[in-house]
């Protein structure tokens, strides 16, 4: 009852990641604090555009010139997915805050959901860039 | 109701720092205003790769073009430090590295942060590069 107790009783602890089933609202954490992590990186690329364009039309044709590259469009690419996937998720965690869809089934449907647009909304936009002749 | 705190737990007198509740809002409160802000980022970002370099001056020097892009940017970086400080909390458990990457973390937001705000600014008011 106390933690004044120099014996501490061996209660059970939550079991460790490892042995876990994967099911999909883990999934769906895990790759919400993900797309979160690449977004930082993504600000600091969008941070680094804002600069070169402050610098000029040399560093600006530059910065084009690094995500207008292979690599550079596969990263982009990524920061797509990661921007449209963590809006959904955000959007899930909000729903999820007013105590609504928390049923295992449509706590599931949901994370299904916020998957699936960030995946279909990254193609729609890139997509409309090829269209738009901005690839 | 009832407390089940121990009588040395409340003689130490620690407890909640009482700053939980506020960040937590906080991180709520920059996603809801980031979601129509990273829509109109994407939007932004299509019509940007269309354009060249005196297209896209001119177009951080439309009032609400610089307006939103500065809003984005603090917005971003703001919720960016609050999410990225909750995963050090979460695995950094060593008391000198813990702190170390919390300094961090907040010094790298608040001086991207800063620096693209001034970028956009300077292109907003100055024009194009000399």
């Amino acid at each position: 009852m106390t933690d004044s107790s120099p014996v501490r009783a061996a209660r059970p602890l939550s079991p460790h990641l490892q042995v876990w089933r994967w099911h999909i609202t883990m999934f769906s954490s895990i790759a919400h604090r993900a797309t979160g992590i690449a977004l930082y990186v993504g600000a600091l690329i969008l941070a680094a555009g804002a600069a070169s364009l402050a610098s000029g039309p040399e560093a600006y044709g530059g910065f084009r010139a690094a995500i207008g590259s292979i690599p550079g469009k596969v990263v982009l690419f990524g920061l797509t997915v990661s921007v449209f996937y963590h809006l959904a998720a955000g959007v899930r965690h909000l729903v999820w805050d007013t105590g609504r869809l928390m049923q295992p089934r449509s706590a599931d449907m949901a994370c299904a959901a916020s998957l699936a647009f960030g995946g279909a909304a990254a193609v729609a936009v890139w997509i409309i860039a090829a269209l738009m002749g901005a690839l | 109701m009832a407390d089940y705190r121990s009588t040395l737990s409340r003689a130490r007198g620690l407890g909640s720092a009482k700053h939980g509740v506020g960040h937590w809002i906080s991180e709520r409160v920059t996603s809801v205003a980031l979601a129509p802000l990273v829509i109109w980022a994407v939007y932004s970002g299509l019509v940007l790769a269309a354009a060249g370099y005196a297209d896209a001056v001119a177009w951080v020097r439309s009032p609400v073009n610089a307006v939103l892009a500065v809003l984005l940017l603090a917005v971003s970086f703001w919720h960016m430090h609050a999410g990225m400080r909750v995963i050090i909390e979460d695995y950094v458990h060593t008391a000198l590295n813990k702190t170390a990457l919390l300094v961090l973390n907040l010094f790298v937001c608040v001086l991207g942060g800063g620096f693209a705000v001034f970028c956009v600014l300077k292109v907003a008011f100055m024009g194009a590069a000399a």
